[in-house]
């Protein structure tokens, strides 16, 4: 038998050998935007022991103290890029967030039956997205979009975003009502609410912290997706991990100015994971954990 | 289309005056024939039969968003409460079939001809061409080969995510920061986590982890170099992205088991291994069977990281198809083949899936 104390410290000694697995890969790339060539070159990792730290990788974006305030294009680029990032992701997000949960609320509530589909093949029907890889959709996609005019289009890529994280929200927020007794719209009927008004008064703000759940891990998705971005888009409506991407294999390494765009792509989503992490994991267990 | 509802159906029409089905009827009638004259305007014009027609297609693909809605406004008129209740799902089902109905069967078109980008003679049928190419591929079939190699590497990554959460269950303390340390790899983009990893950390001359390796004594840690290394270096890129979302499955999986069989199950209880088999692994079966079929379901789409630590390389080593295909396009603008590949694709995923959530249902029921 191990001792009850060594077992203790052998779990904490695990923990936190994952810990550092886990963060050292993100406070390497934060620390990268502030090394010059020299201290990347020689590995240095401790700032003020082994480097100094420089605004090199924020100067290189034009968002370091010094440059803040002079015009820049390589800064426009990427404003542009991060904007165009939060208006698809959010965008979209928002988007699935209203037909997807009220789908789901449609299919929780109520018995559909069109022609041979009853609710559990328009379940499945939207759940079956989720199977569907990317690359069979982008090629039609590029075709299609293209005679549509929406190739390189923020509207374009907000669509697609939507069709990509649908069958989540769907997923999500199918539990979700699943878990709110039909008394209390019963309720509301015989108080003479119609069918929408006992949905968006009384099981909307129930369902609340569920759809909150829903919208984040969207975010989070549209926010990362690169595929779609990569394909569709190219000039206007680039997004931010296409612009890391096409950084990557261009003339010489400038890494700290890598490390800068890398570190404002992953950010926002260190901030969220930080202070939402709930939510994600609300999200993250809906409807697959019973 | 028609719309039937099981319960109720006649005593809810009754409510509806008549002249308002009238109305509804008559709509949906002007609306649909109205969709389908442009559609058809549009059509003759792109064959070249007319010179009357739009620009691009996006009036067409507008007017059908417009006719949904006109679909769903007639029913409500003609179906009243009955019709207000399919308006809950209409709009979905709507932009799904608009969104994915129609690409993929205008994919199966595409995938029968000799379509590239940068020809100049454009697009011309081609028969099964694309197939016996395809069929002949050896990158297409290695690409293939791997894709069984990262899909069995779920295995792995829910054996240490399981590990996890077990540790994150026990009597800690900081549990909370624990697990937004442990969750936050899965948050970030992938093309990020190549570059930091990828082509920064295991940069062979100075990154972190090379140097390390070089510490422990390995001479030439060629990581992305050498092939086979290649490959378990991305899976375990890969693995270091996936494994908190598993992780947390399992963790909540473990929560929401029984006080006393938590105590069984307590990491650091007396008799914790054999009482891991007997009664927590057994209880997780169901859990665990439905996070590893996500997770294989999002495994093959791997495609991100891949592309953009490796390109595929060294020799196709890490392809997955979703990055052949890629390159397929961005390389050649070989948009014919790469759809044929990218359907055969779906075909043999769409197989693979069934028969896996079949081989499941068998041994996801609670065991008494």
């Amino acid at each position: 038998m191990i001792p009850a104390a060594l077992r203790k410290s052998l779990i904490y000694a695990a923990l936190i050998l994952w810990t550092f697995i886990a963060l050292f890969p993100i406070y390497w790339t934060f620390s990268t935007t502030f090394k010059v060539a020299k201290d990347v070159q020689l590995g240095n990792i401790l700032p003020w022991v082994q480097f100094q730290p420089n605004w090199l990788g924020l100067r290189a974006i034009g968002l370091s103290p010094d440059t803040i305030f002079n015009a820049s294009t390589v800064r426009d680029e990427f404003l542009i890029r991060f904007w165009n990032s939060i208006a698809a992701s959010l965008g979209a997000s928002a988007l699935a967030l209203v037909i997807g949960s009220m789908a789901a609320y449609g299919l929780s509530r109520y018995q559909y039956k069109w022609l041979i589909w009853r609710n559990q093949d328009i379940s499945f029907f939207f759940l079956s997205q989720l199977i569907l890889p990317p690359v069979v959709l982008a090629m039609p996609f590029l075709v299609l979009y293209k005679e549509l005019a929406l190739l390189d289009s923020l509207f374009g890529l907000i669509l697609i975003y939507t069709l990509m994280v649908l069958p989540i929200v769907i997923w999500i927020m199918r539990d979700q009502f699943d878990g709110i007794p039909q008394e209390l719209e019963q309720a509301a009927l015989v108080d003479g609410c119609s069918t929408w008004g006992a949905f968006l008064k009384i099981i909307v703000p129930i369902a609340l912290p569920g759809m909150v759940a829903a919208f984040i891990l969207a975010v989070i998705l549209c926010w990362n997706e690169y595929f779609f971005a990569a394909l569709l888009t190219s000039t206007k409506a680039k997004t931010l991990p296409v612009m890391v991407a096409s950084q990557t294999g261009s003339q010489g390494i400038s890494w700290w100015s890598m490390a800068a765009i890398s570190s404002a792509a992953i950010l926002p989503l260190i901030i969220i994971g930080i202070f939402l992490e709930r939510y994600i994991i609300k999200g993250l267990t809906a409807g697959a954990v019973k | 289309m028609s719309n039937d509802f099981t319960s109720g159906r006649d005593a809810v029409i009754a409510s509806v005056s008549a002249s308002r089905q009238v109305m509804g009827t008559w709509l949906m009638r002007a609306g649909t024939a109205a969709f389908f004259v442009l559609a058809a305007v549009q059509i003759l014009f792109a064959v070249g039969v007319t010179n009357f027609g739009f620009q691009t297609w996006f009036p067409v693909f507008a007017s059908f968003g417009l006719w949904s809605i006109i679909i769903c406004v007639s029913n409500v008129l003609r179906y009243g409460e009955a019709g207000w209740r399919a308006l809950f799902v209409l709009p979905a089902v709507f932009f799904t079939l608009a969104m994915v109905i129609f690409p993929t069967f205008f994919g199966f078109y595409i995938a029968f001809s000799d379509w590239n980008l940068s020809s100049a003679s454009g697009q011309h049928f081609n028969g099964l061409a694309n197939f016996y190419q395809m069929i002949d591929d050896e990158r297409v079939w290695n690409a293939l080969g791997n894709m069984v190699f990262y899909v069995a590497t779920v295995i792995l990554q829910y054996a240490i995510a399981f590990g996890l959460a077990l540790l994150l269950n026990s009597d800690i303390k900081g549990q909370r920061f624990f697990r937004v340390a442990f969750l936050l790899p899965f948050m970030l983009s992938p093309v990020a986590i190549s570059w930091m990893i990828g082509k920064s950390m295991l940069e062979f001359r100075f990154g972190p982890v090379t140097n390390l390796l070089r510490h422990l004594g390995w001479e030439n840690p060629s990581l992305l170099t050498t092939p086979w290394l290649a490959k378990a270096t991305l899976a375990a890129m890969d693995a270091w992205v996936w494994i908190p979302f598993m992780m947390i499955l399992i963790l909540a999986g473990l929560q929401a088991l029984s006080k006393e069989v938590q105590e069984a199950a307590k990491v650091d209880g007396a008799g914790a291994w054999n009482g891991f088999w007997e009664i927590t692994f057994p209880l997780m079966l169901p859990v665990s069977i439905t996070t590893i079929i996500l997770r294989i379901i999002f495994q093959l789409k791997l495609a991100d990281i891949v592309i953009n630590t490796t390109s595929g390389g060294p020799g196709g080593a890490t392809d997955t198809v979703s990055s052949f295909i890629f390159r397929e396009y961005k390389d050649r603008s070989n948009v014919g083949y790469g759809t044929m590949v990218a359907e055969a694709y779906l075909i043999i995923i769409i197989i693979f899936v069934m028969l896996l959530l079949k081989v499941a249902s068998r041994y996801a029921r609670r065991p008494d």
